[in-house]
């Protein structure tokens, strides 16, 4: 598989999502500035956490707007697999492709910390290698990560079986940390193959780091279990 | 002239800020109040326009760009410079 991680002025997650595919995984990936605008000759894309445009007026708010969206969402409504991971995620949200909203943490910090999160959905090219309630962790560090939605787009996620991840509770960590709705920690769109996630899969995919479990996830993107 | 623009949450969106800054201003003394928000507060400057076309600028601005219309509302005024 070819990957394309995107990277966005403020973008600082793409070393370690590109270090992922490339010597982790032994697949071939590039880089590419958010100022270009084709992304036919990539199997999917990869839109890495960092602070886009210093996180300014909201974050992801001036990302949606670069260039490089335009192919993004044509590149999604194409069915092809777009990941966006913390700020990624957030980025997701402004540009229409994933639902609701990632306000402020409900106790304002920035939190930097490991979560455990469950497997909600078995049926996405980013899970499907994973049972449903397989548990996982990794690290998160955002300060707007709050999810909320109305109440028709929360039962719409829930019906459609589209909450890929919860946080989980665990002896060492707080579930829900950021006060998310349901406990939600990534979410998919209707076609299922654009999710949006926290937590950092990247920083926990070797033993190095303190946990390879976010391994399993790029894994099964590119079909290897 | 100048666009006075003022963003805040919806009705029913947490607030975290807006009631860590009530328990604060509570702390000092400064009570009997029901409940603070904390907004976004944004000018524009135009030069030589009408106040109808930066009525439109100003609302166009707010619907594509600095509002989101998931957790945002906003209001603003056009007002002739000071």
């Amino acid at each position: 598989m070819n990957f394309a991680v995107i990277v966005f002025p403020g973008s600082n997650c793409d070393h370690d999502a590109y270090y992922i595919f490339k010597e982790v995984l032994n697949t071939s990936v590039d880089f590419v500035w958010h100022r270009q605008t084709d992304l036919k000759k990539y199997d999917a894309i990869l839109i890495p956490g960092g602070f886009s445009y210093g996180d300014h007026l909201r974050t992801g708010a001036i990302a949606r707007f670069s260039p490089i969206m335009d192919s993004i969402v044509k590149e999604a409504k194409l069915g092809k697999p777009v990941f966006g991971i913390c700020n990624g995620f957030q980025i997701l949200i402004e540009s229409g492709l994933l639902p609701g909203a990632l306000i402020i943490n409900k106790n304002i910090r920035f939190l930097s910390q490991n979560v455990v999160i469950e497997v909600a959905t078995q049926d996405s090219i980013y899970t499907r290698t994973m049972k449903k309630g397989h548990q996982l962790t990794m690290p998160i560090a955002h300060k707007q990560g709050n999810f909320i939605a109305d109440k028709d787009t929360l039962t719409l996620l829930m019906n459609e079986d589209r909450i890929a991840f919860k946080y989980i509770e665990d002896d060492n960590t707080d579930s829900n940390p950021n006060g998310s709705m349901n406990s939600i920690a990534g979410i998919l769109n209707k076609k299922r193959n654009v999710l949006g996630m926290m937590p950092h899969p990247e920083r926990a995919s070797e033993s190095l780091l303190g946990s390879k479990d976010g391994l399993e996830i790029f894994k099964s993107i590119v079909g290897q279990s | 002239m100048k666009a006075k623009i003022y963003i805040s949450y919806k009705e029913g969106i947490l607030d975290p800020q807006g009631n860590t800054v009530n328990h604060a201003l509570d702390s000092i003394g400064i009570n009997k109040i029901k409940s603070v928000k904390v907004g976004k507060y944004i000018e524009m400057e135009f030069d030589n326009i009408s106040k109808q076309e930066a009525t439109d600028i100003a609302d166009q601005s707010c619907r594509k760009l600095l509002a989101n219309p998931n957790t945002e509302t906003y209001t603003f005024e056009i007002v002739e410079q000071e």
